[in-house]
């Protein structure tokens, strides 16, 4: 399985994007520099790994979403190319328009870092396929971002369309209904808050999420 | 140039040093060169009044490639890798601005890191706050935790460890020391001393801006009122550009282009060019020439005295190979960060400054640094602390028994409690018993309740004489609890849920929820004992933690230095890691006074034999004088951060895996040293008395043998013994494992110095119950004390049988002081519907399976039992506050209000 990992300035779970891909894909991503302009032919998947990228300075994901090799990766998605946005990178899908709605501060306004229990929601994507809805996991979470928010109509779409890929079981960060991942109206693209790369031991619930993902994305 | 009185003082300068810094150089400096030397013979660039007394400290070892004098100190793990670390102070700045002080604190130690080519894997932080209820700890709190981890996470750096301390001590002086362990190659290790002339000088960063200007000359001063006038002084940081900087120099030192390379921290170009010129001079050589024109700058007009002292952040001074700038360059133009080149390095031995055609500093190196003031301070006499007697509280226990009049008893019987008892000076315990006929008040006095216990008796008898009441009668009596046996007249497990919840060892969850722990995906455990970080891509792990018992340094220097090691390297053991180095950061006083260096003093000698001793040799460290807030001094902190190495990260052992059925087993001996225990100090105010002594021998045995029952898996959880003592850890481990604990005394008198006693070389262990009795052989056999003190198992601790507390009650307690401080009023408890419970659960868990019991039929009290596949893999604790959190906190974490009981299904 092809794979890239786009990195931008300050991004900083790249690698632990590149290190989980190497895991279950058996073969070395792509990384890929926000400044290049074309992705590598015949991906399978990208991924738009944590971080700060541009030191979210003006909204988080605001400035990434308007890097030189977002166009290629807009243009990817909208054709039903597999995407990952991960934590900074569900921020900067949401910016760059695949996804509706904002992450905005948590509602106690500090960063949140712990692990958090999540309710599988739909499981219609490839990244969610090889779970029942309703199952429960467990990922970290790392953010001082993740309060998505959304207008009502977009919420009930969201819902209606079976895109709530992942709810917290704990409202951590003030989320509107709960809602820690959601895919898009293809479900090829997936925004997803916590990270279950960081939970790559054998047995771990992260890895086990990715492994289900690669299974996913080769049905 | 001649200058005034004012301006010398000003620069910090004693009229003595500007006199021996003139005949040094045989003329008087110019007011750039006085700038210049009065950064470099700073307390905080020169160690003026520290450097004598740390060259006696031990710097060497098998291990050690590079002690104190580089950026950090740099250790072989094996492999052509090494470890390199450092901790270092921002206390004045984080007090004045405590984000930006904290921040900059962070990003300030990750540059002496990743200068020596190493990627940082691991933060940790040491921080001392003043008492939790003084008005200005919220603030500084909430600010130095959110710029710790606004500049860590942003890095993309774990913290993973660390130690926060409230003390009223600290109220005008806060400390804030950072951490920072990072990993190289041992053939690719960068240092700062530039050799050979004619090489470029280059300046990579952020641009020179006029703040912090003066920064160390601030940090080198005591505090007072004025202090806070100070705030253009602190810098502010930018840790987008650190990331940049990080990234750009890693790059580049993979090439073969740097000679030397030296982070601009504390007086910033200054300090980096003259340590990284002054190298050569003693061979003859070294020197630099600056053009300052070429310095990338934030605002127009700086002056070379402005560039020269700013202090702005996230920048880097390197000397190239020559040829080797326009790779560099192009590194530095991918990640976006500026590069120049502002100089070259010369053999004439000194710094020489120009700027728009003049040359406005031209001074010898030797006078800047090596021949820096080295003072042998005065020191006062150490007196050794008395030992302590057991102390002794005389309590006046007062009942009053009231029969039915022509009110319903109970509600006189609150009326009296509330009017004469209630939160009064000097109550330490009421009880009431009620009948139909009859009410029974109890109320326990200390010394200074008297006139309370006369108001209570006089209410009763007036009640009787008017009537309300059908009749009063009072009886009194005195008693004398020795502290040693029994807390006041509490039971054990009551003083136990006071200390737990007590600012001191109450839950850091609310602090370290805002690090981020987990990136890097290499972090194995975050607080505990240590912090534990997988050597990446290797089955090896780092172990570190940060640690320092300031009320032992306070009241026994040398007792507290040992003692500081001794526990830093304990709390490694006990995750199984052999202590391998540390590091230190001395917080003090003024030490101009003597009683202050020679607790300076003391801590170094203590300090120096247990690292010695265990095997630990010091390899960095950082000085920080002038803690005093209007004259009045912080406790010595001498904190210190040491750093194991785990051979195999799976043969490692944490305070939370005991298994229902395995045995505590103590490790070493319990003697009840109550002195200076946080028992008396935190239960009774009682501040007396020599802290516990450190066998360093037996500390070095029992963390050998701990160890190694770690690396040969017999034991299932390990906990050292600290503060609190025996039952402290015994409850922490309960905590961290969500179980429970029967646990049996075996003294006969001094019980209670028994379970909280602070004796050292101490450790717990939950053992599988069919191998503890050969545990406790092996540990005979090795020379070593150990005891059987209980099983593991329930959902309750108790001890001897009748005291008992809930381990989930104790958990409430211990997790809500610090979010209690910022929780506001109207986020606390609010009456529920059981439907509304039901609901929340609910949503939150659609599979739940609930039965709900309104208790008290007043919508606050309710017994829950639920049944979810949410629950797995998850200790009871963990299952409790699953089910508060479900709620929004709307029962506020308090299980008083909701006893559930929940089932894994």
């Amino acid at each position: 399985m092809k794979t890239a990992v786009i990195v931008f300035p300050a991004s900083n779970c790249d690698r632990d994007a590149q290190v989980a891909l190497r895991q279950v894909t058996g073969q070395e991503p792509h990384m890929v520099w926000h400044a290049e302009s074309e992705l590598p032919e015949g991906l399978d998947l990208v991924v738009l790994p944590g971080g700060f990228a541009h030191g979210d300075y003006l909204r988080t994901g605001a400035i990434a979403a308007r890097a030189k090799i977002m166009d290629a990766v807009k243009k990817r998605a909208e054709s039903g190319g597999a995407t990952l946005g991960i934590c900074n990178g569900f921020q900067i899908l949401c910016e760059a328009g695949l996804l509706p709605g904002a992450l905005m501060s948590n509602t106690n306004q500090h960063f949140i870092s712990r692990e958090a229990t999540l309710r599988v929601g739909e499981t219609d994507s490839p990244y969610t396929k090889g779970y029942a809805a309703g199952d429960y996991t467990r990922f970290p979470v790392a953010h001082h971002d993740g309060n998505y928010q959304a207008s009502d109509e977009d919420l009930d779409r969201l819902e209606g369309e079976g895109r709530v890929a992942f709810r917290y079981v704990e409202p951590i960060n003030g989320s509107a209904r709960s809602i820690a991942g959601i895919t898009s109206a293809d479900g090829r693209t997936l925004g997803l808050m916590p990270h279950p790369e960081r939970d790559m031991a054998e047995g771990g619930r992260g890895r086990v999420f990715f492994e289900r993902m690669v299974e996913g994305l080769a049905a | 140039m001649t200058h005034s009185a004012e301006t010398i003082a000003e620069h910090g300068l004693t009229p003595d040093e500007y006199d021996r810094f003139v005949s040094s150089i045989g003329r008087e400096p110019t007011l750039l060169e006085l700038g210049i030397v009065s950064v470099m013979w700073s307390e905080h660039c020169s160690y003026k009044s520290s450097r004598r007394h740390l060259k006696t400290l031990p710097t060497t070892g098998e291990r050690v490639i590079h002690g104190p004098g580089e950026n950090a100190g740099v250790v072989d793990i094996g492999d052509g890798q090494a470890v390199i670390f450092k901790m270092e102070s921002h206390n004045h700045p984080s007090f004045i601005e405590p984000y930006q002080g904290a921040a900059t604190g962070v990003g300030g130690i990750m540059r002496d890191v990743f200068t020596m080519g190493a990627r940082p894997v691991a933060l940790l932080n040491a921080l001392r706050f003043g008492a939790i209820d003084h008005p200005k700890t919220k603030h500084l709190l909430s600010g130095v935790v959110a710029g710790i981890g606004g500049y860590g996470n942003c890095m993309g750096v774990p913290t993973v460890a660390g130690e926060t301390g409230f003390d009223p001590r600290y109220n005008g002086n806060i400390l804030v020391n950072a951490m920072c362990v990072g990993i190289a190659d041992t053939d690719k290790i960068f240092l700062s001393v530039a050799k050979g002339a004619g090489n470029p000088v280059v300046y990579v960063g952020s641009k020179t801006g006029r703040d912090g200007i003066h920064g160390a000359t601030m940090a080198s001063a005591e505090f007072d009122e004025a202090s806070e006038e100070k705030r253009p002084t602190v810098q502010v940081g930018d840790p987008f550009m650190e990331k940049l900087l990080l990234e750009a120099c890693l790059e580049l030192m993979a090439e073969d282009a740097i000679l030397a390379i030296q982070d601009m921290g504390a007086a910033g170009l200054t300090s980096s060019s003259v340590e990284m010129a002054s190298g050569g001079v003693a061979a003859g050589e070294g020197g630099i020439h600056l053009k300052l024109d070429d310095v990338p700058q934030r605002e127009d007009g700086m002056t070379a005295y402005e560039m020269m002292l700013s202090e702005s952040q996230e920048r880097m001074l390197m000397v190239l190979k020559p040829g080797a700038e326009d790779k560099a360059r192009a590194i530095f133009e991918k990640w976006e960060v500026d590069f120049a080149v502002i100089g070259h390095t010369t053999a004439i031995g000194n710094l020489v400054i120009e700027h728009k055609g003049e040359v406005e500093c031209d001074l010898p190196l030797g006078p800047l640094a090596d021949e820096a003031p080295n003072y042998d301070r005065p020191q006062a006499e150490l007196e050794p602390p008395a030992p302590l007697e057991d102390p002794v509280r005389s309590y006046r226990e007062v009942e009053v028994r009231l029969t039915t009049g022509e009110k319903p008893i109970a509600e006189i019987a609150e009326a009296l409690v509330g009017e004469t008892l209630a939160e009064k000076d000097g109550v330490d315990a009421v009880g009431v018993s009620l009948t139909e006929l009859e009410a029974r008040i109890y109320a326990r006095l200390t010394e200074n309740g008297a006139s309370v216990g006369e108001a209570f008796v006089t209410a009763a008898k007036n009640l009787e004489s008017a009537g309300v009441v059908g009749g009063a009668s009072t009886e009194e009596a005195t008693s004398e609890i020795n502290l040693a046996n029994q807390p006041g007249g509490d039971p054990l497990t009551l003083a136990l849920r006071k200390l737990m919840a007590s600012p001191e060892l109450c839950s850091r969850r609310w602090i370290t929820q805002q690090y981020d722990h987990t990136v890097m995906a290499d972090t194995l455990q975050q607080g505990g004992d240590a912090g534990i970080v997988r050597v990446h891509g290797t089955n090896k792990a780092l172990a570190v933690t940060a640690d320092c018992t300031p009320r032992y340094c306070a009241m026994h220097p040398v007792e507290g230095g040992r003692q500081a090691v001794a526990e830093a390297c304990r709390n490694l053991s006990a995750v199984g890691a052999e202590p391998i180095a540390i590091t230190n950061c001395l917080n003090f006083g003024n030490p101009e006074k003597p009683e202050i260096m020679a607790g300076f003093v003391g801590c170094i000698r203590g300090l120096g034999e247990a690292s010695e001793a265990l095997g630990a040799p010091v390899v960095s460290g950082n000085v920080s004088l002038y803690n005093e807030t209007d004259g009045s001094p912080i406790p010595h902190t001498p904190a210190i951060g040491a750093v194991g190495l785990l051979q195999d990260a799976d043969k490692r052992a944490s305070m939370a895996g005991a298994e229902s059925g395995d045995a505590l087993v103590s490790i070493g001996v319990t003697r009840g040293h109550l002195g200076q225990s946080l028992y008396l100090r935190t239960l009774f105010g009682i501040e007396e008395g020599a802290p516990p002594p450190v066998d360093l021998k037996a500390e070095a045995e029992t963390g050998a043998f701990i160890r190694r029952a770690i690396a040969d898996g017999r034991v299932s959880a390990v906990h050292d013994v600290s503060d609190g003592g025996l039952l402290v850890a015994a409850a922490e481990m309960c905590l961290a494992g969500g179980m429970g604990l029967a646990l049996t005394t075996s003294v006969g008198s001094r019980r209670a110095a028994y379970w909280f006693g602070e004796d050292q070389a101490r450790y717990l262990c939950a053992v599988p119950a069919e191998a503890a009795d050969n545990f406790v052989l092996k540990a005979a056999m090795a020379g070593l004390q150990a005891s059987r003190l209980g099983i593991f198992g329930g959902e309750q601790i108790i001890l001897d049988g009748d005291d008992r507390i809930d381990v989930t009650d104790l958990a409430a307690a211990h997790e809500a002081t610090i979010p209690d401080l910022f929780r506001l009023e109207e986020d606390r408890l609010m009456p529920m519907k059981e439907s509304e419970i039901k609901e929340m659960v609910l949503a939150a868990m659609p599979d739940a399976e609930i039965e709900i019991e309104d208790l008290a039929g007043d919508g606050d009290h309710y017994r829950a039992r639920i049944v979810s596949s949410a629950f797995q893999g998850l200790n009871r604790v963990q299952q409790h506050q699953l089910v508060y959190r479900a709620l929004g906190g709307k029962m506020g974490d308090t299980l008083h209000a909701l006893a559930l009981e929940t089932v894994a299904k």
